[in-house]
């Protein structure tokens, strides 16, 4: 066993030791505390257990490989993914804090006073949350097959288990707790490798100084000239500047950010705070524990993007090639990414040494061939797992890397199976099947429901469907076209009623899903596509991904106009949403 | 006008200038007028537009919040509909 494998074992199991101990020392006794955590979390814990739950294996692992190959255009996931939260704390969460049930569609289903409300929010949820897990699962299997050399298959396995003690013993209230400490992993990990790079080419301890700051090689040039100029000699789109369209790219970090803040998993976590104002400052302190992450991610991105250039062209400008890197002298780190096949290369001029430059370089090598780009596969995602070692720094801070990217992936999935297990026990089970079940059958119901969603993520995250990458797209486009608008004019459009909310949800998710399907093929299956999914075809250039905030002024534009044609909602609905308005008489969880 | 519609124009009225800035330091500052805003340059190297894509906008979203929270308190307060 290497000495890194040592590491990875020992900092990888002490972080599983405390996830299981916090499990056992969190049980949950009763419904109020598997769905909520009984409503008694500090708001300042809430945040923290939110950041952990938000940030995902994408934001920890393929986050910043996204900054560090796409530079400027990259900022709509950073804004996306964080903009949300302000539209969360000022427009949903105190108020579905004040109205005090377990779950998103209970909400949609009695303010709208419609079990078919109920049930559309029911299906939005459980699709947009079970694309989630996929990719969670996925996340958890890679980073233990490279860095425990096991197979995927085990590394999956060993993270189900993990999940399965504390979210179905714990509920909410076990998943809360861990995901505390979860936080703390996954934070540690990331910004550690962040300071000793952001030290060693800038001299700049904080990566967000660091990447504004001048370079420490003597050249006098600040970070993000050099990046330019690198790129940009090597044939390669400039870092800071704009390549795509203004239009998607505002449509693209609207989508995100309404899509953040209507996807259920994250505004149940303000269920969970004991008072109307937790809710408020609850939603700031998650966002600060997020923006530690989000903002030393573009500084993470682009010094490794440095890195790896550095690395390969060793002496950047490429025609001289003599002091790129030799193929027969390649550090372990390209090796061992090189086995897993997200790192390829093919020496095309056959002179032993690996060229690595942009689509429009143009040049010929010392004995008169053309340079091309010889670096064929370089996957995104294995920039931040890469990065520590591509940097040579000690082995121990690899293996903080490996416990940080399962920590952030353990997190949010067993927060999006809680999220499906209440929505199938709450709603489904105990608000349409058997509404008279007692407290102590509904809890097991919900424990039975998670067990399930578990074995189905991880049966999913070994066979993942073809188009796992794609629905992506699909999870942020539910949310943001049928649950956001539905919760917003329940809390804000008084007039708003049953027909008019149905019909504006089915007009929002209609169309949004349309759309998606027309340029990736109906429900994804290969060949079905109505046109190719390029920007040409578009309409107006608004590509799929972005479509989701089109779909959420659709589904405000029908729901207003039926409703005001239509007749009001009834007087104990009105009352309700005066009541929900106001902060007094939160008091503690109520159920029914 | 009774204490209660007061209150939720208040609210209103908070919330709506609250977006204004959320969307002028995200969209206007990071989006729309990001080419005009890169001919500055702020702590050290840093185009100014491409800072607030990348980091300013983050850091305003915080402040927003916080922000809210703590004028909603007062709020609640003056109108007596806090839950203490």
């Amino acid at each position: 066993m290497t000495n890194l494998q040592l590491w990875t074992y020992c900092v990888v199991g002490a972080t599983f030791a405390l996830y299981i101990f916090i499990a056992i020392k969190a049980r949950a006794g009763t419904t109020g505390e598997f769905y909520v955590a009984g409503k008694g979390v500090h708001p300042v814990l809430n945040g923290m257990a939110t950041g952990a739950d938000w940030m995902s294996a994408a934001s920890f692992i393929s986050m910043a490989g996204l900054i560090a190959f796409k530079g400027y255009d990259a900022s709509v996931y950073l804004m996306g993914w964080t903009g949300g939260y302000c539209l969360l704390a000022m427009l949903l969460a105190p108020y579905l804090r004040k109205y005090g049930k377990f779950t998103v569609p209970e909400f949609i289903g009695d303010r709208f006073y419609s079990q078919t409300a109920r049930v559309v929010a029911v299906i939005c949820l459980i699709v947009a949350s079970l694309t989630y897990v996929i990719g969670q699962m996925k996340g958890i299997g890679v980073a233990f097959s490279r860095f425990l050399e096991i197979p995927f298959n085990y590394g999956l396995f060993l993270g189900m288990g993990i999940v399965f003690i504390y979210a179905v013993l714990g509920g909410m209230k076990g998943v809360t707790y861990t995901q505390i400490a979860q936080y703390c992993v996954l934070i540690f990990a990331y910004t550690v490798p962040a300071i000793f790079i952001s030290l060693q080419l800038t001299g700049v301890a904080l990566p967000q100084l660091g990447l504004g700051a001048a370079m420490s090689d003597g050249s006098g040039m600040f970070l993000l000239e050099k990046m330019d100029k690198t790129l940009v000699d090597l044939g390669f789109a400039a870092y800071t500047t704009q390549k795509g369209s203004t239009l998607n790219m505002f449509l693209l970090t609207m989508s995100l950010m309404i899509g953040t803040a209507g996807l259920p998993h994250v505004i149940t976590r303000f269920f969970t705070v004991p008072k109307v104002k937790d809710a408020r400052s609850s939603a700031g302190w998650a966002l600060v524990f997020i923006a530690i992450l989000y903002t030393t991610a573009p500084g993470v991105g682009a010094m490794a993007r440095l890195n790896l250039v550095n690395t390969i062209q060793a002496d950047s400008i490429a025609p001289d090639t003599s002091q790129n890197l030799k193929i027969d002298a390649l550090p372990a780190w390209f090796t061992n990414w090189e086995k897993t096949g997200l790192l390829k290369y093919e020496d095309k001029n056959g002179d032993g040494r690996i060229q690595y430059v942009g689509k429009n370089f143009k040049g010929v090598d010392a004995n008169g061939k053309i340079i091309e780009n010889e670096m064929v596969k370089v996957d995104r995602d294995i920039m931040v797992l890469a990065n520590p070692e591509i940097a040579q720094l000690p082995n121990w801070v690899i293996a903080l890397v490996a416990a940080g990217g399962i920590a952030a992936a353990l997190s949010t999935a067993a927060g999006l199976l809680l999220a499906i297990s209440s929505a199938i026990s709450h709603d489904i089970v105990k608000g349409i099947i058997a509404k008279n079940i007692d407290d102590k059958t509904e809890l097991m119901a919900g424990r039975v429901a998670m067990s399930g969603a578990i074995l189905v993520a991880g049966y999913l995250g070994l066979h993942p469907p073809g188009f796992a990458a794609q629905v992506v797209a699909l999870a942020f486009g539910l949310a943001a076209s049928s649950i956001f608008p539905a919760l917003m004019m329940g809390i804000f459009a008084k007039r708003v009623n049953n027909t008019g909310a149905v019909l504006g949800m089915l007009a929002g998710l209609g169309t949004t899903l349309v759309y998606i399907f027309w340029f990736k093929g109906w429900f994804f299956l290969p060949g079905t596509a109505m046109a190719p999914d390029n920007a040409a075809n578009w309409v107006l250039g608004i590509s799929p991904g972005s479509f989701g905030a089109v779909g959420a002024v659709i589904n405000f534009i029908v729901a207003l106009t039926v409703s005001s044609f239509t007749a009001p909602p009834p007087e104990h609905i009105q009352h309700l949403v005066e009541d929900i308005r106001v902060p007094m008489g939160a008091g503690a969880a109520v159920d029914h | 006008m009774n204490d209660a519609r007061k209150y939720w124009q208040a609210n209103i009225r908070l919330v709506i200038g609250c977006l204004v800035v959320w969307f002028v330091v995200s969209f206007g500052c990071g989006i729309f007028f990001v080419q005009q805003l890169n001919t500055i340059t702020i702590l050290g190297g840093y185009p100014l537009g491409f800072w607030f894509a990348q980091q300013g906008s983050i850091y305003s979203f915080v402040v927003l919040i916080f922000f809210y929270a703590w004028r909603m308190n007062q709020l609640d307060k003056k109108f007596n509909v806090s839950e203490d």
